[in-house]
C-alpha cells in the first residue's frame, strides 16, 4: 500500500467535507478515521477510486459523530443538501487548508502540527514523536489548534508567506525522531507548489532541495557534523541539485525575487561548486546583499560575514562581525573560524571553546569542541618544537 | 523495578580522577567519548532499563514569582560557584545495586588519553507512588 498517496489526497479529502458543510474540526477528525481504516482495509482490498472511498468513508464517520449529539437536525439538513459527487475544486480546497493550518491566530507549534495533521495526513502519534512530545501533549495542541481557527472562513484567501514559515519550520526540525520531516517539509512543499503559481513558493522548495541534496554527506559515520567545505561532494544529489536549480531558475526568471529565492541562490552556488576552493563566494555576497535588503535580518549578516571572509579575506570577514552584536546565536563559532583563517589559533581556539558551551543543539555543540581539541593539539605541539633545543 | 536520575555535572560535583576540559582532548578522544556515552544509551535501551535522557546547555537563569501582576524577577548567569548539572538520565532498574553498577560504568567513559574520566555522578532514586496493596499480609 503507497502510503505517500494516501496521505496526499487528505487535504483533498478534508477540504471537501468543509465545503459540504461539516465544520472543519469534525471533519478533520473524520478523515483521520477514514485514513486509519483505509490503512487496515485498502492491502486485502484495494478501492479503484481511492480518492472516492476516502471521501465517502470520512464523510459517513462524520454523520456518525454527529448522529449522536444536539447537531443531529444539522445533520439532516446537510444530508438532504449534499451536493451531487463529481469534480470538485480539489486544487483551491487544498490551497485553502494550507491558509488554514497556519493561520496567523495560530502559535508556530500549533499551526506546525495542525499543518502536519491536516494537510500531511500523519497521526497524532507520528507527530508527537517527531517533536518528541508525549502524545497526550501533541493531542491536546491539536485540538486547541482546531478551537482556535473553528471561527475562520475557509474561503478567504491567506497569506502565503505564514504557510510559507511553518513549512520553513518542519524543514528546519530536521530528523530527530522516527518521522523524517525533512521529507515531510519537501512533500508538503511541493504540493503547495502544484496548488499556487508564486515564486516564493518554488523558491522555498529550492532551497529545501538544494540542502536535503547534501544531506548524505553532512554527517560522519559515527554521527559528527561535516562542514560544508570538507563534505565528499560525490554524496551529494546530483539530481535533486538539479531539480533545485532549475526549479529556481525559472522562479528568478519571473523577477519577483523573495528571501527564499536569494537562499536557494547561495544555496544553488554551493551546489555548483565542483571544489570548495571554487566556491564563487563574490557573487555569494552578493545574494547576501540581497537578503539583508529584503529581511534585515541579522542572521543573513552572520552569514554575510563568513562569505565576505572567503571573498576578501579573513581580515575583512571579522570587520563585518565587528558590526554585528556579539549576543547573535553562532557569533562565537564564526569569530573562531574567521580568526583560525587569520592564523590566529590561540584565540580561534579559545572562541571555539566558547562557542562550544554557548551552542544550542549536541551535533553543533561536538563540533565545537572538536574544532577546540582540533586546534589546542596543533598550538601545543607548536609550543614543544619550540622548546625542544 | 526502581527508577533512577543519573545526573552529570558541569561543576559542583567533586573532582573527576582524569579531569581535563574537553577541549583539550585529541578530536579523536572526544570522538570515543561521545560514542561510549551513546552505546551506553544504546545498550540500555536493548536491555529494557532506558527511560530517558537529555543534555542540557549551562546557560540559565533563576525565576521566582514577584507577586501579582509584575513580571517574574530573573536572576542569572548562574554564579560560577554553583551547582550545574550537563545533562540527566533516567533509568529502570531492578535494584540500587544494578543502579550504582550503571552509573560506574557511565563514569567510565574514556576522556583525556583515552582514559577513563571517573567522573563522579549523582544518583537519586525517585520516590514511588503509593502501592496498590498497602496492607501488610504478615499482621
Amino acid at each position: 500500500m503507497n502510503e505517500a498517496l494516501l496521505r496526499s489526497l487528505t487535504p483533498g479529502v478534508l477540504g471537501i467535507l468543509v465545503r459540504r458543510g461539516a465544520d472543519f474540526a469534525a471533519a478533520e477528525d473524520a478523515v483521520q478515521d477514514a485514513l486509519v481504516e483505509a490503512v487496515r482495509v485498502w492491502p486485502d482490498d484495494p478501492p479503484r477510486d481511492p480518492k472516492g472511498w476516502l471521501i465517502t468513508v470520512a464523510w459517513r464517520r462524520f454523520l456518525d459523530a454527529t448522529r449522536a449529539d444536539a447537531a443531529r437536525r444539522r445533520r439532516e439538513d446537510l444530508v438532504e443538501d449534499e451536493p451531487p459527487p463529481g469534480p470538485a475544486a480539489t486544487a483551491d480546497d487544498t490551497l485553502q487548508l494550507y491558509f488554514l493550518c497556519a493561520h496567523p491566530s495560530l502559535t508556530p507549534s500549533s499551526a506546525v502540527a495542525l499543518t502536519l495533521r491536516a494537510v500531511g495526513g500523519l497521526t497524532t502519534r507520528q507527530i508527537a514523536r517527531a517533536y518528541l512530545v508525549p502524545e497526550a501533549t501533541m493531542a491536546q495542541r491539536i485540538s486547541r489548534a482546531k478551537r482556535t481557527v473553528a471561527d475562520v472562513r475557509f474561503d478567504r484567501p491567506g497569506d502565503v508567506a505564514t504557510v510559507l514559515r511553518v513549512l520553513y519550520l518542519v524543514f528546519n526540525e530536521g530528523y530527530s525522531g522516527d518521522l523524517d520531516l525533512v521529507a515531510e517539509a519537501i512533500r508538503l512543499t511541493r504540493q503547495l507548489a502544484a496548488t499556487i503559481d508564486h515564486p516564493e513558493v518554488a523558491g522555498l522548495l529550492a532551497l529545501m532541495l538544494l540542502h536535503h541534496a547534501r544531506r548524505a554527506a553532512r554527517t560522519a559515520p559515527d554521527g559528527s557534523l561535516i562542514p560544508l567545505a570538507e563534505q565528499d561532494r560525490g554524496r551529494w544529489d546530483t539530481a535533486m541539485i538539479a531539480e533545485g536549480v532549475g526549479i529556481l531558475q525559472a522562479a528568478l526568471a519571473r523577477d519577483r525575487l523573495g528571501e527564499f529565492q536569494a537562499q536557494a541562490a547561495v544555496a544553488a552556488l554551493h551546489a555548483d561548486a565542483p571544489t570548495a576552493e571554487e566556491t564563487d563566494w563574490v557573487q555569494i555576497v552578493e545574494w547576501y546583499d540581497e537578503l539583508t535588503r529584503l529581511t534585515d535580518s541579522p542572521v543573513v549578516r552572520l552569514n554575510r560575514a563568513v562569505a565576505v571572509g572567503e571573498a576578501d579575506g579573513p581580515r575583512a570577514g571579522l570587520a563585518a562581525l565587528a558590526a554585528l552584536d556579539a549576543s547573535l546565536p553562532r557569533y562565537t563559532a564564526v569569530a573562531a573560524y574567521l580568526h583560525e583563517r587569520d592564523g590566529d589559533l590561540a584565540t580561534a581556539a579559545r572562541l571555539y571553546a566558547e562557542a562550544a558551551r554557548k551552542a544550542s543543539n549536541l551535533a553543533e555543540r561536538d563540533h565545537l569542541t572538536r574544532q577546540a581539541a582540533r586546534l589546542n593539539v596543533r598550538l601545543d605541539a607548536g609550543r614543544d618544537v619550540r622548546r625542544s633545543p | 523495578m526502581a527508577k533512577y536520575l543519573l545526573l552529570k555535572h558541569y561543576r559542583g560535583a567533586p573532582a573527576a580522577v582524569n579531569d581535563v576540559p574537553m577541549d583539550r582532548w585529541t578530536p579523536e578522544e572526544v570522538t570515543a567519548h561521545l560514542r561510549y556515552m551513546n552505546d551506553f544509551a544504546a545498550r540500555l535501551e536493548k536491555t529494557g532499563e532506558y527511560v530517558d535522557g537529555q543534555a542540557l546547555s549551562p546557560e540559565g537563569t533563576f525565576v521566582r514569582y514577584d507577586g501579582e501582576g509584575r513580571p517574574p524577577v530573573t536572576d542569572g548567569p548562574f554564579a560560577e560557584t554553583k551547582d550545574l548539572i550537563a545533562g540527566w538520565m533516567v533509568i529502570d532498574v531492578d535494584s540500587h545495586e544494578r543502579a550504582v553498577e550503571l552509573a560506574g560504568e557511565l563514569s567510565a567513559a574514556p576522556g583525556a588519553g583515552g582514559k577513563p574520566i571517573h567522573e563522579w555522578l549523582e544518583l537519586r532514586p525517585f520516590l514511588h507512588a503509593e502501592p496498590t496493596v498497602t496492607d501488610c499480609p504478615h499482621q
